[in-house]
């Protein structure tokens, strides 16, 4: 303490021989003035002759543009015995297509200083091109060629059946996929397509053939099923054209086929922790939760707030629990994936290995905590988060597209954007409370804990959480 | 104030049917605090976001043996609360005006960014100037405690308990040698976070966090006269401190192959060769970027091409110039195929690195390369905040080389090249007998 003294006089000296700057009031923080409104650009709607939508936002500052076909339709679409068909189906699509080889088409778009993606996520499938605009017309028929025109070539078929059947060996070194493919296999089970890795498990992969793909693809990669949408420095007058050209003439080879929704499986019942060993590790990783909602729940408002304040901001409850005061972990969050159907609400966090049960009881403290009324203040924080920092969320031509995808996918009105603000205001603390209940049952969530369990397991059982199950690695990535 | 126009003008090298972009035009101004600080203002109205950034000219390279860590732990406790901001309340505050925050550290510098909606500017400068000039008024050892059980957390995820992760902390040992700044890593080592005192901290911030040591950059949808108004008003009464004296470069080369097997929980094996090379901007390095573009930037480029592609007895395979300050180092990552070793893969890499050594790459590979980088500068100035928006480019400009608007000759760097150029690069910087060559091998009983 007393070498601390000397210091904080050589400083007192150091300041009084300063000249005197004008010092600002720093007693409290400066007031904001009034939040800035959104002004979104217009949405610009047609329709190409086939009748394909296309959704335009025009955006000046940088002379790129990003376009994306907006396929409805990805994994959950995946048939049963065929878990990983429409992610190896979307990555075949660059692969080959019209007269283009895969590296034809790679050397292509490389050579534009364009990027060109084609991925399944899980209601959807998004092939998306981003290019300097004076470049477009140049890239667009690539893109084209690869929505319309794959060839599914067997031997790249047989060489990313390879880079998958390893990239899935790999994912058993890394702790939170491990954690992450364990806490969706417990919620919904192997059957339900949400229980299984997006790439399938190494028996799916190994079955895939040619035919496979062409009857996903077939299935799913349509005009009828498509939206093409652009953002970025274009106006439709120009857009238009070279959009018909390219995709004008595209016709469904075949009637849509039906595609049945994906049901929710039950919650369940009794809380039970699950434990994947992981020999030697310095931290475990956690996942807690259980089926959460679709996006087109009428709580959508209200669990988003809900959400910020228990594990969705820095200065959420978990954060500030489990890392800021206790130094547990290097953050903390908790999330709804809402999708067409329910995905998962997950609480987690990567735990030192000595403090996995003490992390577990500040856990259900927080998941406790937030089904009691919220202060008002925390309150009001939390909403200010979400609505005042939705603006920037608006700001690249890839941000906007994303933006527009959304609005496509689920069906969101053309004013949602604009009243987001205000309904996210409306949100009431008593609304906080009920939705929190309503959700969240801290005695029957899913417990997933991925660690060195010679070291863990003791005190885990300890806590009394519920039955203790051992999966195996095995477990989590096979069949 | 000066007042410059930076034009970018990007013509990209295409077939002569298309046409060349239009240029893209960066206003800034900039003026100097009378207490040292360095402050550059650029205005973007096309989102209310205004992003303020400060970058501090130390990084990990400035810490004492037995305290490394030092700068990150640092980093960490900037978060913490100053003398006019209690703890917690930095990011309450933000969060609560719908703003967010980050800082990180690198070898050479440490840099923070806060980006709040346009009505919240003046609550930004308060916080950041508030840490700048009051920090050690509420740092306590209890929040160095706090942090530092953080950041053993960041370690234990980024390295420990990540696949591959102690293999950089490694290879950087075998390439610098014992007391070089940049042999141990940026997070540190476990007992010197132990180690770092409550002393440490401040004579780390009177020593590195004055004025005079730091640049500040306010951009997005600002009014610039008044923004400098409101800048000159929370930072003034930041005291000056010390310029910390230049750093010095002690030049170190390899002069063998260091060759080291370590072992990892993972399933399949990884090579990791390594060299010495010229430092950021420094003559060689944008032409070492594009001699990793040819190596393995996409499915056309060599060493993708020949062991992902073609032979198939690679899973991936990775070059890349990773540019510091003082000295960079190239870098050529593989990992095998299950069924295939690290031996097959350096036999290749080997050959394809000759051979680059030997003969130009053809004119369409290189022009590949650049219409990337070219390219890669639009994409650069589409956001205004967070780490390398638009605000954190002027600030990396201006610290690596005194200037912020170096785009313009950052990219001529690029475009300057021919293809003999990539290949002296390679002859000169990529020898066979003076590298690092580092295979990590599973544990047994990986499964």
């Amino acid at each position: 303490m007393t070498r601390q003294l000397p210091i904080v006089f050589a400083l007192a000296i150091a300041v009084s021989a300063m000249p005197a700057a004008q010092a600002p009031d720093r007693s409290k923080p400066p007031a904001s003035g009034a939040a800035p409104a959104l002004k979104l650009p217009a949405i610009q709607k047609r329709q190409l002759s086939n009748g394909m939508p296309v959704w335009l936002v025009e955006l000046h500052e940088v002379p790129v543009v990003q376009v994306n076909l907006l396929v409805q339709g990805g994994t959950a679409d995946d048939p049963a015995g065929k878990f990983g068909i429409g992610s190896l189906m979307a990555a075949m699509l660059t692969e080959g297509a019209g007269s283009r080889s895969s590296l034809d088409i790679a050397d292509a778009i490389d050579f534009l200083g364009a990027d060109l993606s084609a991925a399944a996520a899980v209601n959807a499938t998004s092939i998306r091109l981003h290019v300097p605009v004076a470049r477009v017309a140049d890239a667009l028929p690539i893109m084209a060629d690869v929505a319309q025109k794959p060839t599914f070539p067997p031997a790249e078929l047989e060489r990313l059946r390879q880079q998958r059947l390893t990239s899935l060996l790999q994912a058993r070194d890394d702790p939170s996929t491990t954690a992450a493919l364990a806490f969706s296999r417990v919620l919904y089970g192997k059957d339900h397509r949400f229980g299984t890795a997006t790439m399938g498990t190494a028996e799916t992969i190994k079955g895939f053939s040619v035919k496979d793909l062409q009857a996903f693809y077939d299935s799913v990669v349509r005009p009828d099923t498509s939206t093409l949408v652009v953002a970025g420095d274009i106006t439709l007058d120009k857009a238009l054209p070279l959009l018909e050209a390219n995709f004008g003439k595209w016709k469904p080879a075949s009637p849509a086929p039906k595609r049945p929704a994906l049901t929710n499986p039950g919650q369940p019942v009794t809380r039970v922790v699950y434990l994947v060993d992981k020999p030697n590790a310095p931290q475990s990783q956690i996942r807690i939760g259980w089926i959460g909602v679709s996006r087109d729940t009428p709580d959508y408002f209200p669990l988003i707030v809900m959400n910020t304040i228990l594990g969705g901001s820095f200065s959420s409850r978990l954060n500030l629990n489990l890392r800021e005061k206790h130094g547990y972990t290097y953050g903390a969050s908790s999330n709804f994936d809402m999708r067409l159907s329910a995905g998962p609400f997950t609480a987690g966090a990567g735990v030192q290995t000595d403090k996995t049960s003490e992390s577990l009881t500040e856990f259900f403290n927080e998941l406790n905590g937030i089904l009691k009324p919220v202060p008002t203040d925390e309150l009001a924080r939390a909403k200010n988060y979400v609505a005042l920092r939705f603006p920037s969320s608006f700001e690249s031509t890839s941000d906007m597209s994303r933006r527009l995808e959304d609005m496509i996918l689920f069906k969101l009105p053309d004013d949602y954007y604009s009243n987001y603000v205000q309904n996210i205001q409306k949100v009431t603390g008593a609304d906080v409370q009920r939705i929190a209940q309503k959700y969240i049952a801290p005695d029957k969530l899913a417990v997933v804990v991925v660690g060195d369990k010679k070291v863990i397991e003791p005190g885990i059982r300890a806590l009394n959480l519920g039955a203790i199950k051992d999966i195996s690695v095995d477990d989590v990535f096979g069949q | 104030m000066k007042r410059t126009l930076i034009v970018l003008t990007l013509l990209l090298a295409v077939p002569a049917a298309a046409q060349s972009p239009p240029p893209i035009q960066l206003d800034y101004s900039q003026f100097t605090l009378p207490n040292g600080l360095r402050v550059i203002l650029h205005e973007d109205h096309s989102v209310p976001l205004v992003s303020v950034n400060m970058w501090y000219h130390v990084g990990s390279a400035r810490e004492k043996t037995g305290r490394t860590g030092f700068a990150h732990l640092f980093e960490h406790l900037m978060f913490m609360g100053s003398g006019h901001v209690p703890p917690g309340e930095f990011d309450s505050w933000l969060e609560g005006a719908g703003g967010g925050n980050n800082g990180s550290t690198s070898n050479d510098r440490t840099n923070y960014w806060i980006n709040v909606p346009s009505n919240s500017l003046e609550l930004a400068l308060f916080l950041e100037s508030d840490r700048m000039g009051y920090l050690l008024d509420t740092m306590t050892p209890q929040t160095v405690d706090a942090q530092r059980d953080v950041v053993k957390n960041e370690r234990r995820e980024r390295v420990e308990n990540q696949p591959y992760g102690i293999a950089d902390v490694v290879m950087n040992e075998m390439i610098f040698p014992e007391g070089h700044p940049y042999h141990w890593p940026v997070i540190g080592y476990m007992p010197d976070l132990t180690a770092a005192s409550y002393e440490d901290v401040v004579a780390f911030f009177k020593t590195y966090y004055a004025p005079s040591n730091a640049s500040l950059v306010v951009a997005g949808d600002i009014d610039s006269a008044a923004a400098r108004k409101l800048v000159e008003k929370w930072f003034s009464d930041v005291k000056p401190g010390p310029k910390a004296a230049p750093i010095a470069n002690p030049g170190a080369a390899l002069t063998s192959v260091q060759k080291k097997t370590i072992t990892d929980r993972v399933q399949l094996p990884r090579l990791y060769l390594a060299w010495i090379t010229p430092g950021l901007f420094a003559p060689g390095d944008a032409a070492l970027d594009v001699v990793s573009s040819v190596l393995s930037s996409g499915k056309n480029s060599r060493l993708y091409k020949r062991l992902v592609y073609d032979m198939q007895i690679a899973q991936s395979v990775q070059a890349f110039q990773g540019s510091m300050a003082l000295q960079s180092t190239f870098v050529i990552e593989a990992t095998p195929r299950p069924g295939h070793t690290v031996e097959e893969l350096q036999k290749v890499i080997d050959e394809e690195i000759a051979k680059l050594q030997q003969e130009p790459p053809s004119a369409r590979e290189v022009q590949r390369a650049l219409n990337q980088y070219e390219a890669s500068f639009y994409d650069r100035m589409e956001r205004v905040g967070g780490f390398g928006g638009k605000a954190d480019q002027l600030n990396a400009y201006y610290t690596n080389t005194g200037n912020p608007d170096w785009f313009n000759e950052d990219l001529g760097r690029y475009r300057s090249l021919s293809p003999s150029d990539i290949s002296a690069a390679a002859a000169e910087f990529l020898p066979a007998n003076r590298r690092v060559e580092l295979t990590v091998m599973p544990e047994r009983g990986q499964k």
